[in-house]
């Protein structure tokens, strides 16, 4: 296999992000994280950079490139604010849907304002009934006098209050076997029975903004739905682990980079017994782990991510990217607040915020348990 | 409007603790260190930008470096720039400030003709800040440096503040100008991701000794009147000393030591 080597181009769009990243959202990340509120004014600035719609082709408004680039946006945001880059992330997972999904007119009245970031964007599937079990939503959309009118209640849905446009599944009916059919429908907000309900109080991510969605006879035209009646489910799964998983990976290698660096940084300044603590072999070990598990999931995540774009069938791979990286982001977070000693704990360091960050990573888009069930199923097949 | 912006490629400030001094030449050693758009130069980039964005024509980059240099020109590019003008041959090595200044001036020359030239006053590596003037006296234009503040009409007419040890300078007069630009001049725009997809297509060339036609004893090292006096790298281990005794007598010691450094009165 050859060594991953990011292109010309690539490698100008890190060096672009790292440079907005550290002028415009490391001074307000700590901010972020304590207040809860996603800085819309920072969102609106990166959009007009292209990040809100980097997979866009241009007809549609985007910047025409690729989820490799979006994964870079992405880790690097999350170098420092995983919180902020979660908005962001979701709001690709809204772009997607309508992306692959979408009628020529919904792709021409949507996109525009999403991927120039006017817009935010979400994916509304989870209900109280889980998440993973797509088939059990309960969530109704009943097609009457020529309009759908959808009823029920989603929850821990990202981008619940600020996004402008969300993506909604609901039931539809059965299909021939008589299995529960799933639709999906695009839902601006301010439609009549259509609005966000209470907001949850996250430990990590936050900033990111996830709670209920309720939808009270909402009544929608022909037009708000996306794709075939019965196509909700697949919508909802393949958006999920193309843009969803690959996100969350991409989010945990950034998590991982931080904790990589603000490591090795307080071992090179921190002094005890009358040197750096660098120069302690204990701490070296810790370092080395560190090293190891950023760079796994750098490759993983990189190469699943290619794989897609290749158009291979690789769900496995990705939620092999998503499982290791997300719960290596725990463990060297975890390793770097212990090699910290006291100030590990301390908020005037981020390295708390981190781990409370890579544990928030490990339920979005499946947990860990459903990861290992994809992988499992895909080797065992 | 044409504008040419000059554009140096000079190390990046993350890499100064490995730059290193080719002892026998006195020359900084650029092989191998990752290059970043020389800082001011971003300014003298957006101010042609927002030119263009009023007036219309073109910008375009024009720079003397090595050919693994072009990445930088591409960021350049980028950013907003038309096309770029890389200037490269191992005869440009070694060159000062004026042997610099001629390559620069042919290229301006052959790439244009350009209304205004911009660039940054002071480059972040070498610093001699004479770029902008050498340039300005070749190619016969009036030039001015360490500029703040600038207006340009359509019809040419140029007012241009530039900032003096104890104030600022205005000055009043017609296209064409060599300015020399400084930071506080504007705020550089980001990189867009759609400024980095239209780059790919833009045009970069590469222009040798011979594409512009100098005299190769005029250009790089053979060609500068000025030659690095000694250069060396400091010695940046620090001096220690362990004063052992009595606290009273060791306090007694200590403060003898600051009072002849000049710490203590």
């Amino acid at each position: 296999m050859p060594e991953l080597k990011f292109t010309e181009a690539q490698e100008m769009l890190r060096k672009a992000v790292r440079e907005f990243v550290e002028k415009e959202v490391l001074p307000i990340a700590h901010r972020i994280d304590v207040d809860n509120e996603c800085p819309v004014d920072v969102f609106k600035k990166m959009g007009t950079l292209g990040f809100a719609g980097v997979f866009v082709p241009q007809e549609y408004g985007g910047a025409g490139m690729g989820l490799t680039e979006r994964a870079i946006i992405l880790e690097e945001i999350s170098r420092h604010a995983a919180g902020f880059a979660m908005i962001l992330m979701t709001h690709h997972l809204g772009v997607e849907a309508i992306l692959a999904y979408g009628t020529e007119e919904q792709k021409r009245k949507y996109l525009p304002d999403l991927a120039s970031g006017r817009k935010i964007g979400g994916l509304a599937v989870t209900e109280p009934s889980g998440g993973s079990d797509v088939g059990g939503q309960q969530t109704s959309a009943e097609f009457k006098d020529g309009r759908w009118v959808l009823n029920g209640r989603k929850c821990f849905i990202t981008n619940s209050s600020s996004a402008d446009v969300t993506v909604v599944t609901a039931r539809t009916g059965e299909d021939a076997k008589g299995r529960p059919a799933f639709g999906a429908f695009i839902l601006e907000a301010g439609t009549p029975g259509f609005a966000p309900g209470r907001e949850e109080n996250k430990f990590g991510l936050r900033g990111s903004g996830t709670g209920d969605l309720l939808l009270n006879d909402c009544e929608v035209g022909e037009e708000a739905l996306l794709g075939a009646p019965g196509n909700g489910a697949k919508l909802a799964l393949a958006t999920i682990a193309k843009v969803g998983r690959t996100g969350m990976s991409a989010i945990s290698v950034g998590i991982l980079r931080g904790c990589l660096e603000e490591g090795v940084k307080f071992a090179k300044e921190r002094i005890l017994y009358g040197k750096p603590i660098a120069k302690l072999q204990a701490i070296q070990l810790e370092i080395a782990q560190n090293r190891v598990d950023y760079e796994a999931a750098r490759l993983l995540t990189y190469q699943a991510i290619g794989l897609k774009e290749s158009g291979a069938n690789c769900d496995a791979e990705i939620a092999a990217a998503k499982y290791f990286s997300t719960e290596a982001a725990v463990r060297s977070a975890k390793r770097t607040i212990d090699l910290m000693g006291g100030y590990g704990v301390m908020n005037d360091y981020p390295v708390g915020r981190y781990l409370r960050d890579a544990m928030a990573t490990i339920p979005s888009g499946g947990t860990s348990h459903v990861m290992q069930l994809v992988i499992a199923g895909q080797t065992l097949a | 409007m044409e504008i040419a912006v000059l554009l140096k490629p000079v190390p990046d400030p993350a890499q100064y603790d490995k730059i290193q001094i080719d002892p026998a030449t006195g020359i900084l050693v650029r092989k191998g260190l990752k290059t970043v758009i020389n800082p001011e130069d971003k300014h003298a980039l957006e101010a042609a930008l927002q030119l263009k964005e009023q007036h219309g024509g073109r910008v375009a980059l024009i720079g003397m470096a090595p050919a693994s240099a072009v990445e930088t020109f591409r960021e350049g590019l980028a950013i907003g720039a038309d096309e770029a003008f890389l200037c490269s041959d191992r005869a440009f090595a070694g060159a000062d400030s004026l042997a610099t200044s001629r390559v620069l001036a042919k290229a301006i020359n052959k790439a244009g003709p350009f209304a205004l030239v911009l660039c940054g006053s002071t480059s972040a590596d070498g610093g001699t800040a004479h770029v902008p003037s050498q340039v300005g006296e070749l190619l016969g234009f009036a030039h001015l440096t360490h500029v703040i503040q600038m207006e340009i009409s359509p019809d040419g007419r140029a007012t241009v503040r530039a900032k003096m040890e104890n104030g600022y300078r205005e000055s009043r007069g017609r296209l064409p100008l060599v300015l020399g630009i400084r930071r506080e001049l504007n705020t550089p725009r980001y990189i867009s991701l759609m400024g980095i997809m239209a780059a790919q297509g833009k045009p970069v060339h590469v222009w040798s000794l011979n594409d512009l036609g100098l005299d190769k004893g005029k250009v790089g090292l053979a060609g500068s009147p000025t030659q690095p006096g000694k250069l060396y790298q400091p010695d940046m281990k620090r001096k220690g000393e362990v004063l052992q005794g009595e606290a009273r007598e060791v306090a007694q010691r200590l403060v003898g030591i600051f009072r002849s450094a000049g710490i203590l009165g």
